[in-house]
């Protein structure tokens, strides 16, 4: 039996949705993890995962640009259609697709490389012309809050950056090549409440020009930075669902569901 | 005895444990070497021992120059061989090798680093010097390159292993295909260990005797042409320390002291090396 498709979570009929998650089931073997889990994500809007430890939320997260190709004997069911174009059908070009959306993970993960090599990267990559490539490098630099702390010292290695320097390479590094959505996981997590503050307010630059998921154990920063904020949880066979999904504010201060409510106010979970 | 006394006691004894077996490995090698050094300084110094091929007996002087060269040129092209496959097909365990084929590669390596080495040497004799009908350097060279293979395989693969996968996962999710990041980011990230691996290969390689015995076979006049055969400073040792005449097993001292210099040179390089691209 098929189940009603999330609501789009805004009466706003015309809204233009970029990534949308249909009845998606997910399997690490024989294990389930997700079970027809949907959700619809707005362009240029922040999206939130939130949940309890295990619900799935970074296996949802990396389903949408195919990283979960990169573990062995995993599989995925259902439709993650990014502008109508469905990324798990086995054709679609998985390089293409992580070009157009981009990761940020919990870790900061440089490369060993130059500050300047670890953004140009990508556009190296892409064959883009070396003029082309330094516009960008201090573009996205620049985008990121970063390029006054190290125009100095392009050359130098990335690994001599603090924590919450190296998380906003990370950023720039994906912004250059110019993607349209940004997934990120818990980007803040292994940061002091100052480099956090610092990527919740480039969220807010960000989200102008791209559309954005974050995953996130913090409930005040799902509430202060998304515009929608999905609440996930495990069902009894251990599998992730999504319980609600909709605008931030109602998520918070009007939720429907007892489940989300019980979550929010920190009855359990 | 109260009960401080005792741990003082106890942490004294295990102290003077450790130590005790600290020097029963070192005193072996620290004997050797100061033997080493003593009986081949002289010959070392002895005019001539660089620059001069062997004379012939009751000539005076002479010196290795043939074995020089002949070590530098076999280990030279046994590493042209055997680094960048090695290097390769441990990238290959470590990036593609998680199935039948990888076991299968390592197996064959371990069986290879079991192996005598004067194994090697039937190897490179069956393989290149029956089939050419000649004993040459190249054919020394072989052998070598087969025993350097899985000293550089696996530890290129150990290396890669130790890149964090959140590197990987990083250069994937820009966009980039699986072998750029490889190339690109993984090699790179793992040079050191890579370089170290190689440089312990060729060290081994230099010091080996029983390989070049039916291979380079030796020769007393200094020759550079790959296809000849060739001296090596392991088969001067091994052959002048049999000699009977003095001058020789002075010369053989001398070679030995040079090939343990050479070995601990490329050893002690490739620690800088590491130590520099760490920084
Ligand atoms: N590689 C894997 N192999 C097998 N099971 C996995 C794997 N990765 C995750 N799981 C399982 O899938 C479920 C969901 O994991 P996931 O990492 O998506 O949760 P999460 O919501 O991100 O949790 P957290 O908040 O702790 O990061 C968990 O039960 C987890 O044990
Ligand atoms: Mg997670």
């Amino acid at each position: 039996m098929q189940t009603e498709i999330a609501p789009r979570p805004v009466a706003d009929a015309d809204a233009e949705i970029k990534l949308d998650a249909r009845h998606v089931n997910f399997f690490y073997g024989d294990f389930q993890a997700l079970e027809d889990a949907s959700l619809a994500v707005q362009a240029r809007r922040i999206t939130a995962l939130i949940g309890p430890s295990g619900c799935g939320k970074t296996t949802f997260l990396r389903i949408f640009n195919r990283m979960h190709d990169l573990t062995p004997s995993t599989r995925a069911t259902g439709e993650v259609l990014l502008d109508g174009h469905n990324v798990l059908d086995p054709d679609t070009d998985v390089i293409q697709l992580r070009r157009q959306v981009g990761m940020l993970f919990q870790r900061p993960n440089p490369f060993p490389k130059s500050i300047y090599d670890n953004v140009a990267y990508g556009p190296h990559m892409l064959g883009w012309s070396k003029s082309r490539i330094n516009d960008i490098v201090e573009q996205s630099l620049k985008d990121t809050g970063l390029w006054d702390e190290v125009q100095n010292r392009l050359r130098r290695s990335a690994l001599n950056l603090s924590g919450g320097q190296q998380q906003r390479l990370c950023l720039a590094r994906a912004l250059a090549v110019e993607p349209q959505v940004i997934l990120m996981d818990e980007p803040a997590s292994a940061l002091d409440p100052i480099a956090t503050l610092r990527i919740e307010e480039l969220m807010q630059d960000l989200k102008k020009r791209y559309t954005i998921v974050i995953v996130t154990h913090n409930m005040q920063q799902a509430s202060r930075v998304s515009d929608f904020t999905a609440f996930m949880l495990m069902n009894q066979r251990r599998a992730g669902e999504v319980i609600e999904f909709g605008p931030t504010d109602d998520i918070f201060n009007r939720p429907k569901e007892s489940r989300t409510e019980d979550y929010i106010t920190g009855r359990f979970g | 005895m109260s009960r401080p006394l005792v741990r003082i006691f106890l942490d004294r004894l295990v102290a003077a444990l450790i130590a005790l077996c600290v020097m029963v490995a070192a005193i072996p090698v620290l004997v050797l070497l100061l033997f080493v050094v003593i009986k081949g300084l002289p010959g070392l110094l002895t005019p001539g021992f660089f620059t001069d091929p062997p004379h012939p007996q009751g000539v005076p002087g002479g010196g290795v120059l043939n074995a020089i060269i002949g070590t530098l040129e076999i280990v030279g092209m046994a590493s042209l061989l055997a680094v960048p496959i090695g290097a390769l097909i441990g990238v290959f365990l470590s990036e593609y090798g998680r199935n039948r084929l990888g076991d299968t590669v390592r197996f064959i390596s371990d069986v290879l680093t079991g192996l005598p080495s004067i194994a090697f040497g039937i190897f490179g004799y069956t393989v290149v010097v029956l089939t050419t009908h000649h004993f040459s350097a190249i054919s020394a060279s072989v052998a070598l390159a087969v025993l350097m293979l899985p000293v550089i395989l696996r530890a290129t693969e150990s290396a890669l292993m130790l890149v964090p996968q959140a590197l990987r996962e990083a250069g994937l999710a820009l966009g980039a295909p699986s072998w750029r990041v490889t190339v690109e980011i993984v090699v790179p990230a793992a040079l050191g260990g890579i370089v170290t691996g190689a440089l312990l290969a060729i060290a081994r390689a230099a010091g080996e005797t029983a390989p070049l015995l039916f291979t380079a076979f030796g020769n007393e006049i200094v020759q550079s042409n790959p296809l000849q055969p060739m001296g090596a400073l392991a088969l001067t040792v091994f052959r002048n320390a049999l000699s009977p005449y003095q001058n020789l097993q002075d010369q053989a001292w001398a070679a030995a002291l040079l090939l343990v210099l050479l070995v601990a040179s490329a050893n002690i390089l490739a620690r800088l090396y590491v130590r520099r691209i760490q920084r």
